[in-house]
């Protein structure tokens, strides 16, 4: 049973991923892009986290941690610099 | 960045992430982590410090100098390796001591430890003189 939904859920983390990229390389605007590579990255926080039970190994988790904390400062410095009046 | 939101965030999540470095720090001889990977975690927190509160409050939380924590890590680094040629033994050779800690169990403490803590210090260092300087560029 767990294969299946472990394949499964990666399979919709997937396509979530590729309609983010979409969304990332058409953004009409800055912001649109900088959300779409929030998106992303939280994505693969949940990929990780997937592929961690699915291999029973909890180290993984230490990278979704990292990985989540780090973006969430990317998307600050963005904001940051777009406040500060950015091109674009 | 003058955001309620980021800095009430901030003043919670700024000394997660130092204990969580220390942690990466600590279980990096055995575990994934080590010095390097905490140290750019730390470095990753007091810069979300210096993007809230600015790059003054952030030099302040630090008490001392970027440039001066890489030199103590490289000091840590380096004379990790002095103890085994105290005893005979080649250059930075692991030497390990264990023993009991009332309430906590046995650990085991050595020189590796030394070197992975001044490697800690040493990137903390670099990567905030860089980050820093960088913010009060504008």
């Amino acid at each position: 049973m767990l294969p299946i939904v472990v394949n499964v859920v990666l399979g919709m983390l997937g396509l979530a991923l590729v309609l983010t990229c979409i969304r990332l390389l058409r953004g009409p605007s800055m912001a649109d892009r900088v959300v779409a590579l929030d998106l992303i990255s939280t994505l693969a926080v949940g990929m990780i986290c997937v592929y961690a039970i699915s291999t029973d190994q909890d180290v993984y988790l230490r990278d979704a941690i990292v990985l989540a904390v780090i973006a969430f400062l990317g998307t600050t410095a963005f904001a940051n610099y777009l406040g500060k009046g950015g091109q674009p | 960045m003058s955001s309620l939101i980021l800095r009430t965030a901030t003043r919670y999540i700024q000394p997660i992430l130092v204990l969580f470095s220390v942690f990466l720090l600590l279980a990096g001889h055995n575990e994934p982590g080590g010095g390097f990977a905490g140290g750019l975690v730390a470095a990753a927190a007091y810069t979300l410090y210096a993007i809230a509160y600015g790059v003054e409050e952030a030099r302040r939380l630090l008490y001392v100098s970027p440039q001066g924590l890489a030199g103590a890590g490289l000091l840590a680094a380096a004379g990790s390796g002095i103890p085994s040629l105290l005893y005979g033994k080649p250059f930075m050779t692991g030497l390990w001591h264990e023993g009991d800690v009332p309430g906590f169990g046995e650990i085991a403490v050595g020189t590796p430890l030394l070197f992975d803590v001044g490697v800690y210090l040493a990137v903390i260092g670099v990567t905030l003189s860089i980050v820093l300087n960088l913010a009060e560029e504008e």
